[in-house]
């Protein structure tokens, strides 16, 4: 009796003994939760190559940002992307990781996907309820030959607060004035009109709910549940399908060199989709425990030499090489302490 | 006749206590005794420890919005993010409406339930329904949102809500009632919804307390030539409207603090654009899943914060105002006798 006892006690102690070394190796990360199935699957990946776990909580960019001030993460995420300014203040450093994009979805009977052509200026004035039927002059002249119902436009949008209303108003914002001046931008606005959605899934759930809608929705939603998405006109004044290369095209036009800052809304680029965004990173530039955040370093370099495929296949799109290169420059710069030193 | 209202026996295991006689054994045993009258103090002291420290924290989450905006938060309807200024009267009255609007809705319906099951089903079907019924309490509200939301809102919108617009438009003030885009979201599908999810529990209770009336009351009462709706209406309900008003008051407190069936049906729309039935609005539950995950520290997550302050204030009212009834009838049943 006594011995089981005792070996009942002891030997889950030893496997903690044996564990703890495994569980130093570990990261924590919190924030958006756009990249979070991506984040799973390279920590999943990574895990099976290194041993190293990392434990993300797909809590919300705020939250994320929230998180990694407090210093109860070692590294936190948004999609909202703090300025230099703000980095400063908090001693963060911020990099990029994957590049999506938000695309608007249409449920018409009879148009089917990449059918429908919108500008940012209509696309504004429907979100304002300004343009109130699909078969508004406005629409219809960008779509010669399209059958579009004499039908009230039922919006639908984001009742979140979310990195992807983000990016859609910001968008909203600088093609169309009368957006700024009246809503403006965030991850969570006063919408004029329109019923919410809860995530991602909720404003799809909407959108082939209700005839005649229109949402927006992140292009791996779009595409998984065959939305009928639309063609938008970009800076340079294509209609522009959303598709990865197209997204990678606006990543390829901002100027990462000088900032990582980047919005990749309403960029120049004859491909470019005008409303894509990346995903990003917050870690402190002194961190508490230098030992984690070089594993988070380790984790994210990792990701970049070998994650590009199962970005593919979740539907996000890897950074361009040259951007890749200058986040590695833009850590032994800033992160001298806990740089790869180890690599 | 006064009705008297079963007491509870509280007093008689004291009694019995004693009665009993000394013993070697009642003294041995005293220790679980203190052991067990400390445990109970401090699971009840525990609450109201819980309770008050629920209300510190809301207050100081909530002060940066108290000292910006006051009690002015109350009565403004604009909720903007990006200029940083809130209002909460969009969200308290989608609360409150969508509450009301289940009350009216489950009431006479859970009466129904509870009169059927008690006085009128065949007793092959007593249980059968009755356990039906228990089941729908069961339901997670998630389920309901997606019912109400994919299957509900449709019928609601072409069966209900479009003949409602062609026979009331034009007419002043029902037609505005029944505006609004016809998908069939809104403040009347969430009241729907709520309806039906609080439909089990105040039947579930209508029934337990119909079921207690001695049936020596109703028997004489038929034996007087009392219709069933008189044996119901005149002596069931006196009887039992302790237990009644209890079992609106859980319903109404489920329906004021329900959130997920919410945000699926209502629409999540902060504007008070018109008091349309079919107008998508905002309840505060609905409003804080939603926008606390990201809503910005200072006054956002404030006044957010201060929302749920309001909707804690709002069902101490909803109670306060059911003890106080119940104090009336009871008044009321004194100077009878």
């Amino acid at each position: 009796m006594k011995t089981s006892l005792l070996r009942w006690t002891v030997a889950p102690a030893l496997v903690a003994g044996s564990l703890s070394a495994a569980v130093a190796q570990d990261m924590t990360g919190a924030g958006a939760t756009f990249p979070a199935p991506i984040y799973a699957k390279w920590a999943d990946a990574y895990n099976k190559a290194t041993g190293a776990r990392l434990n993300y909580q797909s809590i919300g960019s705020g939250a994320g940002i929230q998180q990694i001030k407090a210093k109860t993460v070692d590294f936190g995420a948004t999609d909202m992307p703090l300025t230099d300014e703000a980095l400063a203040k908090d001693g963060l450093i911020q990099f990029p990781t994957v590049i999506g994009g938000v695309v608007p979805v249409v449920n018409i009977a009879g148009v089917a996907p990449g059918k429908l052509r919108l500008t940012g200026q209509v696309l504004g004035d429907i979100y304002l309820g300004r343009i109130t039927k699909w078969n508004d002059a406005a629409v219809t002249a960008l779509n010669p030959g399209v059958a579009l119902p004499d039908a009230a436009i039922s919006p639908v949008r984001r009742a979140d607060g979310s990195g992807t209303t983000f990016i859609f108003t910001n968008y909203l914002s600088k093609v169309n004035p009368d957006w700024k001046a009246k809503v403006g931008e965030g991850t969570a606005v006063n919408w004029p009109t329109g019923a919410g959605g809860k995530g991602n899934e909720g404003v799809s759930a909407y959108v082939q709910r209700l005839p005649n809608s229109i949402g927006y929705v992140e292009y791996a939603y779009a595409k998984q549940n065959k939305m009928a998405f639309t063609l938008l006109k970009n800076k340079d004044g294509n209609f522009v399908p959303p598709d990865a290369d197209n997204f990678k095209a606006a990543a390829a036009g901002a100027e990462w060199s000088k900032t990582f800052f980047q919005i990749l809304t309403d960029l120049p680029g004859k491909e470019s989709w005008p409303i894509s965004g990346a995903t990003f990173i917050l870690m402190h530039k002194v961190p508490e425990k230098p030992a984690n955040a070089a594993n988070s370093l380790k984790f994210f370099d990792w990701a970049y030499a070998n994650g590009d495929k199962m970005a593919d296949d979740l539907e996000y799109v890897p950074l361009p090489a040259e951007v890749k290169t200058l986040v590695r420059k833009a850590w032994t710069a800033n992160l001298k302490d806990v740089a790869l030193t180890s690599k | 006749m006064a009705v008297t209202l079963p007491v509870p026996p509280f007093d008689s295991p004291a009694a019995t206590l004693q009665s009993r006689p000394p013993s070697a054994v009642r003294r041995s045993a005293s220790w679980p005794d203190t052991l067990f009258s400390v445990l109970a103090h401090a699971a009840a002291l525990l609450t109201l420890g819980l309770l008050a420290a629920i209300i510190v924290a809301l207050c100081i989450g909530a002060a940066p919005a108290i000292r910006e905006y006051g009690l002015s938060f109350l009565t403004q309807s604009e909720w903007d993010p990006v200029q940083n200024r809130y209002g909460g009267l969009v969200m308290i009255y989608g609360t409150l409406m969508t509450s009301a609007i289940a009350l009216l809705i489950a009431v006479p319906v859970s009466f129904g339930i509870a009169l059927f099951l008690t006085e009128l089903a065949p007793a092959w079907l007593k249980r059968p329904l009755g356990t039906a019924i228990e089941l729908l309490a069961a339901v997670p509200s998630i389920v309901y949102g997606m019912w109400g939301l994919l299957v509900f809102s449709p019928i609601l919108s072409q069966f209900v809500q479009q003949p409602l617009q062609r026979v009331f438009s034009g007419v002043p003030i029902l037609g505005e009632l029944f505006s609004g885009p016809p998908v069939g979201i809104g403040l009347l599908s969430a009241g729907i919804i709520l309806a039906i999810m609080i439909i089990p529990f105040i039947a579930a209770v209508m029934r337990d307390v119909f079921e207690v009336t001695p049936p020596m009351l109703k028997e004489s009462a038929y034996a007087l030539g009392s219709t069933t709706w008189e044996v119901v209406w005149k002596v069931v309900l006196p009887y039992t409207k302790t237990g009644v008003v209890g079992g609106i008051m859980l319903g109404l407190g489920r329906a004021l603090g329900e959130t997920m069936a919410v945000t699926f049906v209502i629409g999540n729309f902060n504007q008070l654009k018109s008091l349309s039935l079919f107008e998508a609005a905002n309840s505060i539950t609905s409003a804080l899943a939603n926008e606390f995950g990201e809503a910005a520290p200072g006054l956002h997550q404030a006044s957010l914060i201060y929302l749920g302050l309001v909707l804690f204030f709002i069902t101490f009212v909803v109670l306060a105002i059911s003890k106080l009834l119940l104090g009336q009838l009871r008044k009321r049943e004194g100077a009878l006798a």
